[in-house]
């Protein structure tokens, strides 16, 4: 398991080299001189090229795509032309507020969409199997950002039970308030994700509950609450523990279009407006950190998987 | 070729001969036989399927509208009138009401079904194309070309899908002509994987291999005998993504890096609704009703198609 883990560590190392260089590559790529937006349309020829200098610009490419990455690794992300801020920090600081959301989303969807799954293969073809089927392609089909407003409307504007947008109240403080706030964002963004996850159990569930030795069981005389919970669920969670890290490379970008919707303050928002002002620093450091986290979940997810099912690690 | 025997040698060699003709012609109509009932059993079972037909029926429709667009869309989708803003359903002639610039919605409905349509077949193909394309050489060539490609497609996939597309977009600019590329090039890695995955399984097969041994070049393999084996499992995928790029377009435009205003959008239109919510939610529901619909009525043609295609695929 720990020569897993190393190996699994190592294979990490190319791949973000290969997102940190796309990362920079995409964003060298687009049009426009970092200088002139720093500096302005008014400034002058020998301001231009003397910040072009400072900033490394006249050089060639593959030196600047290293110099930034040794900047990188030291933790100097470069600053924001628009904020005038350090983009480390200033990123770090509203990746948490995404962190939540994306968690606690993260933490719905896998409740509820394993509940439902099991709920759905141990009563196969029963009208709850086949109410909770048409509900999962309804939700497969709903755009993310769709769902969110079709929520304020319904939960903020018509029944007034819940803040329609933002993070905190003004007023209000404290961990109650954060998670009045974070309910209808969650199910938004949880909903896509929910919905695949109960597919997956279902299939995977109705697949293990034909094999022998659940017939076995049921033979020994045990009941089928005990053959469901003991033997067949923890067989049937092996692909779905995959599907998972899959979902949640789906929350982290639905998080941007759900952060966009219900105005919270993460990392997506940061993004955007970092997008329109065309603060490439903040941008390229969003998309790096973003990128980098679902690697990392993947990565643990991985590990989960190997650790469920020891099979993997000798492969 | 026949054999020459001892006694009756040329008569027997052209008989065999002609035995052999035999032989392929019936083979040739075998082979015939075979291929249209290939295809009639996949309508026979895709026919039997009712609600993949109303899939297509929906989907059929919103083309039919589409198309029709200029003769039936009741007004301009572009003309405003500031003197009848946010006007509710069914007001002054306005079936669907109005838009905040006072523009008629379901005028910019039916035009705006003509670019989601658009944008979603045309993106699905581009990363079929390219998809096919890459994944039929790396899994034909194999060697450096398949590991560096491959590599490279790792790398594509370790970014969320909507990050990639919103970084892409962020680096060649807001524009319904990027946000298309842009998703067409985050599904890039998806069709070569599948197509790559067919050809490594097809290549070794046996009339693979005869084929090659009886002299085939790689054009004329990949033609007649990777290719098409490779193309059940890419319908169903094109079908199936069809929808998730209409949604995944509509997202960015709705972000604002898509199409921009005052193209009649659905993402657009959504995200300009948005900011009415309160005065005017329909504005904002209906156009996301739309983008749902279509979305729904190609999961269930795809899911469909993919279970009468090959219905051991069935989930």
């Amino acid at each position: 398991m720990a020569g897993y883990i190393i190996r699994r560590l190592l294979a990490l190392i190319p791949v973000l080299l290969g997102i940190s260089f796309l990362v920079f590559l995409i964003l060298h790529l687009a049009p426009g001189d970092p200088a002139l937006i720093i500096l302005g349309p008014k400034a002058t020829q020998a301001s231009l090229a003397q910040l072009r200098h400072d900033l490394g610009l006249d050089q060639p490419f593959l030196v600047q795509y290293f110099r930034w990455l040794w900047h990188v690794l030291q933790g100097d992300w470069g600053r924001s032309i628009q904020l005038k801020r350090e983009v480390l920090p200033l990123i770090l600081q509203r990746f948490q507020a995404t962190a939540y959301l994306t968690l606690f989303s993260a933490f719905l969807a896998i409740v509820f969409g394993v509940l439902v799954g099991i709920i759905s293969a141990t009563r196969q073809y029963s009208l709850w199997d086949r109410l909770s089927m048409i509900g999962v392609l309804l939700g497969f089909s709903m755009p993310v950002f769709w769902l969110g407003i079709i929520l304020q409307i319904v939960f903020s504007l018509y029944l007034g039970i819940l803040p329609v947008s933002g993070m905190q109240s003004p007023d209000q403080q404290g961990w109650l308030d954060l998670l009045r706030h974070l309910v209808l964002p969650s199910i938004a963004l949880a909903t896509g994700a929910a919905v695949i996850i109960a597919r997956m159990t279902r299939s995977s569930l109705l697949e293990v509950l034909q094999q022998d030795f659940i017939r076995t069981a049921r033979a020994k005389g045990q009941s089928e609450r005990l053959v469901i919970y003991r033997h067949a669920l923890s067989n049937a969670l092996i692909p779905v523990v995959t599907v998972v890290g899959l979902q949640v490379g789906y929350l982290l970008g639905g998080d941007i279009l759900v952060e966009i919707v219900f105005s919270w303050p993460g990392i997506g928002l940061l993004m955007m407006n970092g997008i329109m002002a065309r603060d490439f620093p903040l941008v390229q450091g969003a998309i790096l950190l973003v990128a980098t986290s679902y690697v990392m979940v993947n990565l643990v997810v991985d590990i989960l998987y190997a650790y469920v099912d020891p099979r993997i690690s000798y492969k | 070729m026949g054999f020459k025997t001892m006694e009756t040698g040329s008569v027997k060699e052209v008989k065999s001969i002609d035995t052999l003709r035999e032989d392929q012609g019936s083979v040739g109509q075998t082979r015939q036989f075979v291929e249209q009932s290939l295809l009639k059993l996949t309508w026979r079972r895709f026919r039997r399927d009712k609600i993949a037909l109303i899939g297509g029926a929906w989907l059929l429709f919103v083309i039919l509208i589409s198309l029709l667009a200029p003769l039936i869309a009741p007004y301009d989708p572009l003309e405003t009138n500031l003197r009848l803003r946010l006007q509710p359903m069914g007001f002054a002639g306005h079936v669907l009401g109005t838009d905040d610039l006072g523009r008629d919605i379901l005028s910019r409905l039916i035009w705006g079904g003509r670019i989601s349509l658009v944008v979603g077949f045309s993106a699905v193909l581009i990363a079929m194309m390219a998809g096919t394309l890459i994944g039929l050489l790396t899994g034909f060539y194999g060697g450096w070309l398949d590991i560096v490609i491959m590599r490279l497609i790792d790398i594509l996939m370790a970014f969320p899908a909507i990050l990639l597309a919103i970084a892409i977009v962020a680096a060649l600019g807001p524009g319904l002509e990027h946000a298309m590329l842009s998703v067409s090039i985050v599904g890039i890695p998806y069709y070569a994987r599948i197509v790559r995955g067919s050809v490594l399984a097809m290549r070794e097969r046996e009339f693979v291999v005869a084929a090659q041994a009886l002299g085939s070049g790689p054009g004329r393999l990949i033609a007649t005998h990777l290719f098409p084996n490779a193309l059940p499992p890419l319908i169903v995928a094109a079908t199936l993504d069809v929808g998730w790029m209409i949604m995944f377009a509509a997202g960015l435009s709705f972000l604002g890096l898509g199409a921009q205003p005052p193209i009649p959008e659905w993402g657009i239109m959504l995200s300009e609704g948005h900011k009415f919510i309160r005065t005017a939610p329909y504005a904002s529901i209906i156009p996301g009703l739309a983008i749902f619909l279509v979305v729904l009525a190609l999961n269930l043609l795809g899911d469909g198609l993919r279970d009468a295609l090959d219905p051991r695929l069935r989930r």
